[in-house]
């Protein structure tokens, strides 16, 4: 067991790795990620693509239209045709369908048939009855959805997919906003000492006591909601701890003697910032960092569930969930599937955090 | 203690000038009126209007004004609630804001303190493991996924308890709520308070005391006395995020608080309303700080009071 010293760094790359909730938390994430950026390509259905006829599916493996809603639709269609359905028949794709009425059946009117989503071109097979009685092949489409659709026959997982491209989004930049003026601010803040870094602080403590997230639904509702300016209100919200941990840390690590030492040697004050204080205060701004994103997730889909926050026709997760939210009774799967999303990416988060912070503590065993 | 009391006070009308400087004037910048309908009002009469605001002197003049009413006690009368003023507005909806912030404040502070203590206390076992993964839970389920699913589970299946409305405060109206205001902070707390209880249970009184054969929960008593500092420390911003859940607390349950005028005033442009709101949370945050470091004082004497 006398493996060469390590780097600090490698020896946390370890201990992460033998740590089987952040390594299971890592796998979530990198699989959400893969599967909003290139899933909904595989889904089959463009997000925005609407089934009128297919409003409100529970979700499900089976293949629509299903018997329960052929009908229906068949009945309804039939009725614009000015017929009736006398037989419907499935048989794999293709469905035999006889219609009848008291008049004569203008064969015009099976275009409504192909009009409905469900169908394919229809081929009359046979015309009884001086064509009061007309026989029908139709094929039938077949369209899967996992997660259901939603009121207006949107397919949800393609919806979900897409939103976790936004939310996600959202929550990686927002957070390098606020990491960039937090370590900015924190470390020059830190580096210069004395007065300025008690005004500094000053300005923090006081930003500190402000109600922000009532400060980021005002310039939400008065600037239209834009993606730009949630950004931005999010990020300008969220750099405070940030700026206070690196503050701490170079606090800490100007009196080291190596920082001394390059102050001696002549480096500028820029530069000792840049080459030594702020790598050596990654660690714990990489834990905060990780913390962050999911409390910037969680803001963004909280604004949007107010309906404050992204607007149609983009969507993100919180987006889908006040819909969901408001069908509750009828579809409760509209709730359940981004839902269930959003918190598997909150958790997974949040593990990862956890995780990050144990593996980098100095006083861990290696 | 008065002097500290009167000074930290003193500290914070800085603070609370800044935020109302900044919610004043970043509201007046953005376009759009109270006064703006769907059916554009005849200039006359909006002339009228905004004369009987003040919305015709220049901006300067009305900050002038709003702060003179301010310090008198005045916040200004309602836009969007015609013959309202704000402050007849608040004595609605604070009370019930104040209802479900303080009932969702004493059951996170006794769930998470709780849960967070005895997880400490069998550290590494399976009550740690479980205490773990519900907190972990409790921080990720947004509040507005937890209501929809605890008013379709007790409301819409079990009929156990209400949907939504508030019916003077009766109690079966509060408990769904007040559980999904409290659920995420109480996971918080029971982090933080696993955190500082193994600590101190390693602390030097304390092993002292095991030594000497003390039953456990007088060493559990102790012990606790130091582990709340942290939870203490953290009473400002949590009663503040009480605030902010409790907008879309008070959204989903249709309850008639401060949270819910707020999202309305500021869609109405009613800027007033959300002035008041925005003076009266920092106000609470203030007060609840200085609060949570009295008793941070008191807990643990080493913390003397300076400024």
């Amino acid at each position: 067991m006398s493996a060469p010293p390590k780097s600090p760094t490698r020896r946390a790359i370890l201990r992460l790795s033998r740590d089987r909730g952040a390594m299971t938390a890592l796998a979530v994430l990198a699989l959400m990620t893969l599967a909003c950026l290139v899933g909904p390509l595989l889904t089959g259905h463009a997000p925005a693509r609407t089934y009128p006829d297919l409003r409100q599916l529970p979700p499900g493996l089976a293949a629509q239209p299903d018997a329960d809603r052929l009908r229906p639709t068949l009945d309804r269609l039939a009725f614009r045709i000015r017929a009736t359905v006398a037989e419907a028949e499935r048989t794999g794709d293709t469905l035999r369908l006889v219609l009848a009425s008291d008049a004569t059946i203008d064969p015009r009117g099976l275009v409504y048939l192909p009009r409905s989503d469900l169908f394919g071109a229809p081929r009359v097979v046979a015309s009884e009855d001086d064509g009061r009685r007309l026989t029908v092949a139709v094929p039938v489409r077949r369209l899967h959805f996992l997660l259901g659709t939603d009121v207006h026959g949107r397919d949800l997982l393609s919806r979900s997919l897409v939103a976790g491209r936004v939310s996600l989004l959202i929550g990686l930049t927002a957070t390098l906003v606020a990491l960039g003026v937090g370590i900015l601010y924190g470390a020059v803040s830190g580096f210069a000492g004395g007065a300025v870094d008690a005004a500094m602080m000053r300005v923090v403590d006081i930003l500190y006591a402000l109600p922000f997230v009532f400060f980021v639904i005002v310039l939400v509702v008065f600037f239209r909601a834009s993606l730009a300016l949630i950004l931005v209100a999010i990020g300008a919200v969220e750099w405070l701890d940030m700026a206070r941990i690196v503050r701490a840390q170079t606090l800490a690590l100007r009196r080291r003697d190596f920082v001394r030492a390059a102050e001696a040697l002549g480096l500028s004050s820029a530069a000792i910032l840049r080459r030594h204080i702020v790598p050596n205060t990654l660690g714990p701004v990489t834990v905060a960092a990780t913390l962050l994103v999911p409390r910037v997730i969680l803001l963004e889909s909280f604004l949007s569930f107010l309906g404050l926050g992204v607007q149609e026709p983009a969507t993100s997760w919180g987006v889908l969930i006040a819909e969901g939210a408001r069908s509750l009774e009828s579809a409760p799967h509209m709730l359940a599937g981004p839902a269930a999303f959003l918190v598997a990416t909150l958790v997974a988060l949040n593990v990862l955090g956890d995780g990050l912070a144990a593996a980098l503590d100095p006083r861990a065993e290696a | 203690m008065t002097g500290y009391v009167l000074r930290r006070l003193l500290q914070a009308i800085p603070t609370l000038f800044v935020v109302i400087a900044l919610s004043f004037f970043l509201m007046r910048l953005a376009p759009g009126g109270p006064f703006d309908l769907e059916r554009p009002l005849a200039p006359a009469a909006m002339d009228n209007l905004r004369r009987v605001y003040g919305l015709d002197q220049p901006l300067a003049v009305q900050f002038g004004r709003y702060l003179a009413a301010l310090v008198r006690g005045d916040l200004g009368p309602s836009f969007s609630f015609r013959d309202m003023s704000v402050a007849d507005l608040f004595a609605r909806g604070l009370p019930v804001s104040m209802i479900l912030g303080g009932l969702a404040l004493a059951v996170s502070l006794a769930l998470g303190v709780g849960l967070g203590a005895w997880a400490a206390y069998r550290r590494g076992g399976w009550v740690d493991r479980l205490v773990g993964a519900a907190a972990s839970l409790g921080l990720s389920v947004p509040g507005f996924v937890v209501a929809p699913l605890l008013q379709i589970a007790f409301g819409l299946s079990l009929r156990w308890l209400p949907v939504s409305g508030w019916e003077g405060g009766a109690p079966s109206h509060l408990i769904l709520p007040v559980i999904t205001l409290a659920l995420p902070q109480a996971g918080g707390i029971a982090r933080l308070t696993r955190a500082s209880m193994a600590e101190a249970l390693r602390a030097q009184h304390v092993r002292t005391m095991r030594s000497l054969g003390l039953p456990p929960w007088r060493i559990a008593r102790h012990a606790l006395r130091g582990a709340l500092l942290p939870v203490v420390a953290i009473l400002g911003p949590l009663s503040a995020s009480l605030l902010t859940g409790s907008v879309v607390v008070e959204t989903i349950f249709g309850l008639p608080g401060i949270g819910r005028y707020f999202v309305e005033g500021a869609l109405n442009r009613d800027y007033t309303l959300v002035m008041g709101t925005v003076v009266l949370v920092a106000v609470l945050v203030v007060v609840l700080n200085l609060v949570a470091d009295l008793v941070s004082a008191w807990l643990d004497p080493r913390l003397r009071l300076h400024a």
